[in-house]
């Protein structure tokens, strides 16, 4: 917990108090500096608490996720506070959670699919538009639209935002001269150099051939068979010279097997916070911008208890404590407004606006094209 | 209950891949038709399967023969016991296991340290044979290890009487009488192997790639249901094939005896 606020000075607080007055800082600078954002949001979320008690909702909730994402403590005071014990399910792709998905009978009551999926959920019909009285603590001001808009489809929202992030390389500096990799381009033709046998990529095509796409400058999201064609070439020319092709890339780039691994946000932070020498880089061709959303399935076992939950993790003192554990920025402002000016710096969790404006988000075709489906195993059986 | 799931599968073979993936009904022989585009998979597998087999029988073999002819009884129930207990944890745990032993910090670094030079054994189809000895190994053993336990002890008398040298004796005697077994074992590890999945994704870093890899890319990542079923209806064929040749092969090889027992 070193990203919490220090106590702040009476002096200090005044200073801040007269700045806030005057205009020169915004009011998410002072509720962030003095800690009052952090207080109002405990005191509500109390009397949120309260009121939560009262309706039994249960003794379990299930709940289908991704690897370290969740802090297990939340869970725990949730059981507490409401007597519903979190059944959590980690899954390693979003392809994986649609098939569940479709051939029904999953016993979900909450889900975090990714901005991409969700136009296809609800051409399906597999979710449900969210009750929104039940989730009292979505605030919808407060939540970046450019993160939290893919939730909200034909007018109605489906999926309330849980983070976001984006999707670069992490490299292990002290094989590299102590220089990070900055583009897709060095990615690509550093693996079959002098990293060879040091790299890995994600077992996931959208991510992989969208980076390989990204070397020749095309879109993350091209489906045109030319570009594809050269995607594939790379790849085919790259699978001598990698070390794995998987999305569980923490334990090799831990053990010095991996020099260099396709990664995402929350993976680079938490490498980079353990062993500073690997760092966190976006490619300057851009590449992939995402955010993770809440949303309930139809027909969920658990319903109530699944509103609940989210209700509860959208609670920003606990999603802020969320934040911190995964490493993921969070589109909640009133969350942001609690976080240390350090951690809103922090390079890796919002990467330079330039770099930023360069990512693409993921489109629904992206994910379902039969073409890209069909380079990946080709790319794979290789 | 046993042949319902084989006709799902055989009926999506003939359909097609819904919109955003799964299956949607259609009757076209398409999916047959786009076998080739995974040929490379079906070509590892038919290559590493009787690899596994084979190393798996060479290790097996000669461990069988200690614990049924060689070992003292108090030792063979030890033994025996030793060659099980691997089975009573969880394949996935066993290849993590191996994950680490075969990882650079495991025996790399020992080679390394030796002056042997650096060497990458995890993610290497080396690697997923270790897996597949391993994993496989009792499944070979015991068919063996049954037969030669069974084997009269006085046929081996008679023959080291009648002046045989006991390598002879070996190879005329012991080695025909436990081919039942060997030939059990076999089977039963080729057949698993053929449908393997797990230890290639585990130990071969998603760069070896059994149909099973490619079965499970088709139902959870793909979501290409129709093709998927049509590869595992492919796949049951293929082995269909095979058993049978073995079967004939094991048959004729034992001149008609039908004490020979395949299952």
């Amino acid at each position: 917990m070193t990203d919490r606020n220090d106590f702040i000075s009476r002096e200090k607080f005044m200073q801040e108090l007269m700045r806030y007055k005057k205009g020169s800082v915004s009011r998410r600078h002072f509720l962030g500096v003095t800690g009052l954002g952090l207080a109002t949001s405990v005191l509500g979320a109390t009397l949120g608490r309260q009121a939560m008690a009262q309706t039994n909702i249960g003794d379990r909730v299930v709940l289908a996720s991704w690897p370290n994402y969740h802090d297990p403590a939340d869970f725990d005071s949730f059981k507490a506070l409401t007597g519903a014990a979190v059944d959590l399910n980690v899954f390693g792709s979003n392809e994986e959670m649609l098939a569940k998905l479709q051939a029904g009978g999953t016993g979900w009551d909450v889900f975090v699919p990714t901005n991409y999926t969700i136009s296809t959920y609800v051409e399906l019909g597999l979710i449900e538009p969210l009750d929104m009285s039940l989730i009292p603590n979505y605030d919808p001001a407060s939540f970046d639209p450019r993160f939290a808009g893919p939730g909200t489809v034909d007018g109605k929202i489906y999926a309330v935002s849980k983070d976001w992030g984006t999707t670069g390389m992490a490299t292990n500096t002290a094989n590299n001269g102590g220089k990070a990799l900055t583009s897709w381009k060095e990615f690509w033709d550093m693996t079959q150099a002098e990293f060879s046998g040091r790299t890995t990529v994600h077992d996931y095509q959208l991510t992989t051939i969208g980076n390989a796409l990204k070397y020749f400058g095309y879109s993350f999201n091209s489906i045109d068979p030319k570009e594809l064609a050269d995607a594939e070439k790379l790849l085919l020319a790259v699978k001598p010279h990698l070390f794995a092709i998987t999305s569980d890339y923490q334990p090799a780039m831990r053990n010095g097997d991996a020099w260099l691994a396709m990664c995402w946000t929350g993976d680079g932070k938490q490498l980079n916070r353990d062993m500073p020498e690997i760092e966190y880089t976006l490619g300057k061709e851009g590449g992939e911008i995402w955010s993770d959303f809440y949303a309930v399935p139809v027909g969920a076992p658990h319903r109530e208890a699944a509103y609940a939950l989210i209700n509860y993790l959208l609670d920003p003192a606990i999603n802020m404590k969320e934040t911190l554990f995964h490493g993921q920025p969070v589109a909640d402002a009133r969350v942001n407004a609690m976080l240390t000016p350090e951690r809103l710096a922090d390079p890796i969790l919002y990467p330079a606006a330039d770099l930023l404006s360069a990512l693409e988000f993921g489109a629904a075709q992206t994910l379902t094209n039969p073409d890209r489906a069909e380079l990946m195993a080709r790319f794979k059986s290789a | 209950m046993l042949v319902l799931p084989l006709i799902v599968v055989f009926v999506f073979s003939f359909g097609e891949r819904g919109p955003a993936g799964g299956y949607a009904p259609a009757f076209s022989f398409d999916n047959f038709l786009n076998l080739g585009a995974r040929w490379a998979a079906f070509k590892n597998t038919m290559v590493l399967a009787p690899i596994g087999t084979l190393a798996c029988l060479l290790i097996a073999y000669p461990l069988a023969y200690f614990l049924a002819v060689r070992a003292s009884p108090k030792w063979q129930t030890m033994l025996l016991i030793l060659v099980i207990v691997p089975f009573w944890t969880s394949i996935l745990i066993r290849s993590y296991a191996w994950i680490f032993l075969l990882g650079g910090k495991g025996l790399p670094s020992l080679i390394a340290a030796m002056g042997l030079g650096h060497i990458q054994l995890i993610n290497t189809p080396f690697a997923v044979l270790v897996g597949i000895v391993y994993g496989y190994l009792p499944l070979m053993v015991f068919p063996i290890y049954v037969s030669l336990e069974r084997l009269d002890k006085r046929l081996l008398e008679a023959a080291s009487d009648l002046g045989a040298p006991p390598m002879n004796t070996f190879l005329t005697v012991t080695l025909p009488l436990s081919m039942p077994g060997v030939a059990t074992g076999c089977m039963l590890v080729f057949i698993l192997l053929m449908g393997e999945f797990l230890i290639p994704a585990m130990l071969g870093g998603g760069k070896v790639f059994f149909v099973g890899n490619a079965l499970v890319d088709l139902f959870v990542q793909s979501r290409n249901w129709a093709f998927g079923s049509a590869v595992a209806v492919a796949l049951v064929l293929v082995m269909l094939i095979t058993v049978t040749a073995y079967m004939r092969f094991t048959r004729r090889w034992a001149g008609g005896r039908d004490d020979i027992s395949l299952m």
